[in-house]
């Protein structure tokens, strides 16, 4: 029993990670149709200016709050840069230029940082917690509260809030959004920033677990998109839903299975999705009028 | 006729003179791993052959002619390492090459040198390396078979009769787990549990659950490099799991301490060389002039503590340009010739004497056993 709860803590941990990228993945996603591979190097990006800013001689808060703020505005540069001007391009030259994107960031990070492994300080220590025989870090804790919260967060905005409603309305149909009054382009640009904040909130959470890199960003993109398509693309709670998933089964393939295929179950779940449910758990079906 | 007669006979000789000047100078070719993930240990290696061959030409060389350093980044892609390597030797026409940080960018490279009758002095860590000897092969670390053997020593002595094995799936940790299987059996000692993770992973604990589970577990090794190990370190003191941490040599830096954290480290046993405890070495022992030379270079100019890795790199570089300046020319086959009659040379891993049937020139001796206190390398007992 405490080995099944270990492996659930363990899949949990990451699976909150996964989630919050997920999430990311659906805003971009549901204001623009394009899936922005340069997801995970905002997850690195979080982890490494907040490393960076903290061996600096900033208090952690501090630096954490800088890397976010910092993430945020490069999501913006980005589609400054580089979405808005090929807006007229098919979806698929988008999102190939969201992987230049994130080579290109990646390469960045190399030469502004440095290439060596880093982490900083648990944010409440690293004593573990004791529960029926399993241990869970406070900071998974931090992580899971945090994705939790960003979830709750969105979900009040997108619901509540007249700015919300206009993204929604923008990701629904762009040209009646326009067609009524609502900016599309400070839409654009404000789910960016929303999208590399979560994932820059994502890498700060995480780092002291998973440690961070100039190359981690790639492996997080690819369970995170797993974990978005196996909710259904679009879908907040699915993103939400879909990140725990992949990183429950991950855990528990390692634990009752092998741990050679572990990274191997998040890559044959996104297989079946896209075989037997290409719209994920959550997704609607889409219908196309003829 | 006369009048240009003199002039011209000394624009031959002046010329005569310069293209000398050209050919006064040794090309050495090395393939690091600097990028990637096995940053860790080429990014030290990369910049002790820097340091050292600008130590060298400083000091006027080896005979008059100064070592022209031709350096590559692979990142650990065995392939890139396969291109570099052919590009060393078709363009760059070196005359020895260095490298190989990771055993897979080693068997890369090494293929190519073979092929070109080249020396290469590999630095990574597998027995495959050396074990059939290639003719132009060599390698400065301690095989993983050794590594084995000296922790399945220790844990003998300790009277460890079961352990459980946990490690990475890279080449190293992969080659390290086989050779450990191979071993294991002659110190009496049991697998009874053996797992592995991907070396880019980020949480253990399922796989650490696993072993503390398993009957007759007294101690854990984890073969690996990079920062799956210090990750494995930090789950194992999450999961409190109290018994004795061994890991491999892929570990014996500093950054390995500084990542896993110094509560968990604490306590965790590993082969190292002498390099991590120069300060302890007694004033006779044969590596402390060499030992203390380097981590005082090193040091000085990066303001990095000096790593195991480096420390390859350095004893590749010293057994290279020791030979060059035994050789007949300096030339591949009288270089390579000269590497393989090396003897007694004392290097920061250990004291190096190869042979035609012997192409990593060490045994146990130089290998310590150490331990983790303090966040400080100390001698185990």
């Amino acid at each position: 029993m405490s080995e099944l709860l270990q492996f659930l803590f363990s899949g949990v941990t990451v699976g909150a990670v996964y989630a919050l990228v997920a999430l990311g993945f659906t805003i971009i996603y549901n204001a623009s149709d394009v899936v922005n591979f340069a997801q995970g190097e905002f997850v690195m990006l979080g982890g490494m200016i907040t490393w960076f800013a903290h061996a600096a001689g900033l208090p952690l808060p501090l630096a954490a709050l800088i890397a976010i703020a910092a993430t945020a505005a490069l999501g913006v540069a980005m589609n400054k840069l580089a979405i808005e001007p090929a807006r007229g391009a098919p979806v698929v030259s988008l999102i190939i230029i969201t992987i230049g994107a994130s080579i290109f960031i990646q390469g960045a990070a190399q030469l502004v940082f440095d290439k060596q492994i880093h982490s900083f300080p648990a944010f409440s220590g690293d004593d573990p917690i004791r529960i029926g025989g399993a241990t869970i870090l406070p900071q998974s804790l931090w992580v899971i509260g945090g994705a939790l919260a960003t979830f709750v967060g969105l979900w009040v905005f997108f619901t509540r809030t007249l700015l919300g409603r206009a993204v929604l309305a923008t990701s629904n149909n762009r040209l009646a959004a326009q067609l009524v009054g609502i900016n599309t382009n400070f839409v654009m640009t404000l789910s960016f920033a929303l999208s590399a904040g979560i994932g820059a909130l994502a890498g700060v959470l995480a780092t002291p677990i998973t440690l961070t890199s100039y190359g981690v960003g790639i492996g997080f993109a690819l369970k995170g998109f797993a974990g978005a398509m196996l909710g259904g693309m679009g879908n907040p709670k699915g993103a939400l839903v879909g990140g725990f998933a992949i990183g429950l089964i991950e855990a528990m393939t390692a634990g009752y299975l092998s741990s050679q295929y572990k990274d191997a179950a998040a890559f044959i779940m996104i297989l079946l999705v896209l075989f037997f449910m290409p719209q994920g758990l959550f997704g609607r079906k889409s219908t196309d009028r003829v | 006729m006369k009048k240009t007669l003199i002039p011209t006979a000394l624009g031959l000789v002046a010329s005569l003179g310069l293209t000398t000047a050209a050919l006064a100078e040794i090309r050495l070719g090395a393939s690091i791993s600097a990028t990637g993930p096995a940053a860790f240990l080429g990014d030290p290696e990369a910049k002790t052959l820097e340091i050292l061959v600008e130590q060298l030409n400083a000091a006027g060389g080896i005979g008059g002619e100064n070592i022209a350093l031709v350096l590559y980044d692979d990142a650990g892609d065995p392939n890139k390492a396969r291109t570099f390597a052919t590009r060393l030797v078709e363009d760059d026409e070196v005359v020895a090459i260095i490298g190989g940080t990771t055993t897979g960018t080693s068997m890369s490279i090494l293929a190519v040198a073979e092929d070109a009758e080249i020396p290469f002095i590999s630095l990574a860590g597998a027995i495959d390396i050396i074990d059939p000897v290639k003719r132009h092969t060599f390698k400065t670390p301690h095989t993983d078979r050794m590594a084995c053997q000296k922790i399945f020593e220790h844990m003998q002595n300790q009277g460890f009769t079961g352990i459980g094995l946990i490690s990475g799936t890279d080449g190293f940790g992969a080659s390290m787990q086989a050779q450990c299987k191979d071993v294991a059996g002659d110190f009496g000692i049991t697998i009874v549990a053996d797992e592995t993770y991907d070396p880019k992973d980020a949480d253990m604990t399922a796989q650490l659950t696993k072993i503390r589970n398993a009957a007759g577990v007294q101690a854990v090794l984890n073969p690996g490099f990079g920062q799956g190990p210090s990750i494995v370190t930090r789950n194992y003191r999450q999961l409190d799991i109290g018994l004795p941490l061994y890991q491999s040599h892929g570990v014996a830096s500093d950054g390995f301490i500084e990542l896993a954290g110094t509560d968990a480290a604490e306590g965790v046993r590993l082969p190292g060389t002498a390099l991590l405890v120069a300060d302890l070495l007694a004033d006779d022992d044969a590596q402390k002039p060499v030992v203390t030379a380097y981590k005082a270079a090193f040091e000085g100019k990066t303001g990095i503590p000096v790593g195991t890795f480096g420390g390859y790199a350095h004893d590749a570089f010293l057994i290279l340009t020791d030979a060059i300046a035994r050789a007949d020319a300096a030339e591949p086959a009288a270089i390579r010739d000269a590497i393989e009659a090396t003897t007694g040379l004392a290097g920061t891993t250990g004291i190096y004497s190869f042979t035609a049937t012997d192409h990593l020139g060490l045994d146990l001796s130089a290998f310590r056993m150490l331990e983790i206190k303090d966040g400080k390398w100390m001698l185990a007992e």
